[in-house]
């Protein structure tokens, strides 16, 4: 994201962001892209007006243009009434909001959301998800972002990628990548402790594969799990066993994370730093 | 036009800032403050040491006073830096198209701007205790112009600092090493021929004597422009080395992120 973004500088290979090799034309890249950085980007200690005020004259916004396009997007991202409050003044939903008008000022070609919705409470983020849906949608604008939950990759990306310890395991649409699944995961949830019989009564139901018993757990996958379930109890229950409780999950991209990371994703996610990384 | 413009913005941001705190230039004054009035009257029967040519110490020393608060209010800008650095303003400033000169020198100019307002200051309170200024107003100019400089070099060179350790502790190490010593390895507070012949050999290579030599000698009684001229262009030199390092800290910077 740094190397993309003309932050950083890559120590080898090539990238280019539309079309323009970043190494070597970094000024054209920069005025191609929006960037919103992890960290707020603002500057706390002036308003909202002028911050967005000094970031359009950077792109060489100047005069009226300038102070109609601040007023355009201050009324957009519902700062206008905020706009001459000084940004340290602002909620934590608004200073994100002001750091993506930042990055929108000079109408960019692709935006970088990097971690845009890390330490947001859950309605700040679901008004994110909207915005961004919104500038994907309406605006047609192609956004990269990058995230460490599961869920707003799922919601937001048209193409996902999943980078694990730095390497890309899968690539696709978040719909492609679960389909790559087949099925379903059923899940049913015995009374007392599952013995050798409850798995071979269930290894008797035909279109069950990945079957795995865990204590009282019995999961597998199924094609069509609604349409599995009953024979799973029959067998279950024909073998003396008392089904407590039964499941179905259509895959989701934890899931996806399993199979291609080979481990759990709460458990990379404590073991290192690198997640997912989605462009919408 | 467009590096004018963006250093232009640069230094708007800052100064705006230092507008809306205005109690801090009062609180930077304190110590120049503190220097010329208490120091002024400790040491006021050096006038009276066989060989020192100004005719009261409180004209010797106000220039020195006006050159050790540029000096000192120089010296701690490369903060502004490393608050913008740890609070992600800066990574946002890097990824626009701004003239990367136009970080430092922004910063630069602002601080340049509060060191002139608080010369102005000093300058008029040591009228108020007795100090006389000769050439009329060129003299004070001359001290206020190379005061302004000798903050630029020093900004600057807090700026890359900053830029390339990022880290509080360290620039307050670094600046507090450099400024004392510099500033008493000069003729900031006792003529420069009085001066122990080592220091006087030092001093010749250091900038803070170089401004407190021309800012003094501007305001003296037949004041030789030459040497004045030649100093001030000294430090003009060193400003632009000094900028062109503040402004390549960035690229370092960026290698290292």
């Amino acid at each position: 994201m740094k190397i993309l973004t003309t932050l950083s500088r890559a120590d080898s290979g090539e990238a280019r962001v539309v079309g323009i090799d970043v190494a070597r034309d970094p000024e054209r890249v920069r005025r191609s892209i929006g960037v919103v950085g992890q960290k707020p980007g603002l500057d706390a200690e002036a308003t909202g007006r002028e911050n967005l005020a000094m970031q359009a004259e950077l792109y060489g916004l100047v005069g009226a243009a300038r102070r109609e396009r601040v007023d355009e997007l201050l009324e957009r991202l519902g700062l206008a009434e905020a706009a001459d409050r000084l940004a340290k003044t602002y909620s934590g939903g608004m200073q994100r909001r002001l750091d993506i008008a930042l990055g929108l000022v000079h109408e960019p070609q692709v935006l970088f959301l990097d971690e845009p919705t890390t330490g947001l409470d859950p309605e700040v983020r679901a008004d994110l998800w909207r915005e961004i849906e919104r500038l994907a949608g309406d605006e047609e604008m192609t956004i990269l972002l990058t995230t460490h939950y599961l869920e707003e990759a799922d919601r937001l990306a048209s193409e996902l990628v999943i980078v694990d310890r730095g390497r890309t395991v899968a690539q696709g649409s978040p719909d492609e990548l679960k389909n790559e699944l087949r099925g379903d995961t059923v899940q049913v949830e015995l009374a007392e402790s599952a013995d050798g019989n409850a798995a071979e009564a269930v290894s008797r139901v035909s279109g069950l594969s990945e079957l795995a018993i865990d204590g009282r757990l019995v999961r597998a996958r199924a094609a069509n799990g609604a349409a599995a379930i009953p024979s799973i109890i029959t067998a279950l229950e024909g073998s003396g066993l008392t089904v407590a409780s039964a499941t179905i999950a259509r895959p989701s991209l934890d899931d996806v994370y399993l199979r291609h990371a080979g481990r759990p994703f709460q458990q990379a996610e404590s073991e290192d730093d690198e997640g997912t990384d989605v462009a919408a | 036009m467009t590096p004018l413009r963006h250093t232009w913005q640069v230094a708007l941001r800052y100064i705006r800032a230092l507008l809306r705190q205005p109690a801090w230039i009062g609180i930077s004054l304190v110590q120049p403050v503190i220097w010329l009035l208490l120091f002024g009257a400790l040491f006021r029967r050096t006038a009276d040491i066989p060989g020192f040519t100004s005719s009261s110490y409180i004209d010797f020393l106000t220039p020195g006073v006006v050159v050790m608060l540029a000096v000192s209010t120089a010296g701690w800008v490369g903060m502004g830096f490393i608050e913008d650095i740890d609070r992600g303003t800066m990574d946002r400033l890097l990824v626009t198209p701004i003239w990367r000169g136009a970080l430092n020198l922004g910063s630069v100019a602002q601080s340049v701007l509060s060191i002139v307002v608080q010369s102005m200051i000093v300058i008029c309170l040591s009228l108020a205790v007795g100090a006389h200024f000769h050439n009329g107003l060129a003299g004070v100019a001359a001290l206020v112009v190379v005061a302004g400089l000798l903050g630029a070099v020093f900004a600057s060179l807090s700026n890359g600092v900053a830029v390339l350790t990022r880290q509080r502790e360290t620039l307050i190490g670094i600046v507090t090493m450099v400024t004392l010593p510099l500033t008493f390895l000069s003729s900031a507070l006792m003529q420069q021929s009085l001066l122990p012949g080592w220091i006087q050999g030092v001093a010749k290579f250091n900038p803070v004597n170089w401004a407190a030599e021309a800012g003094r000698s501007a305001g003296a009684p037949n004041a030789d422009w030459g040497p004045i001229a030649s100093r001030t262009g000294f430090l003009a030199a060193l400003l632009l080395v000094s900028s062109a390092f503040a402004t390549r800290a960035f690229s370092s910077y960026q290698r290292s992120i």
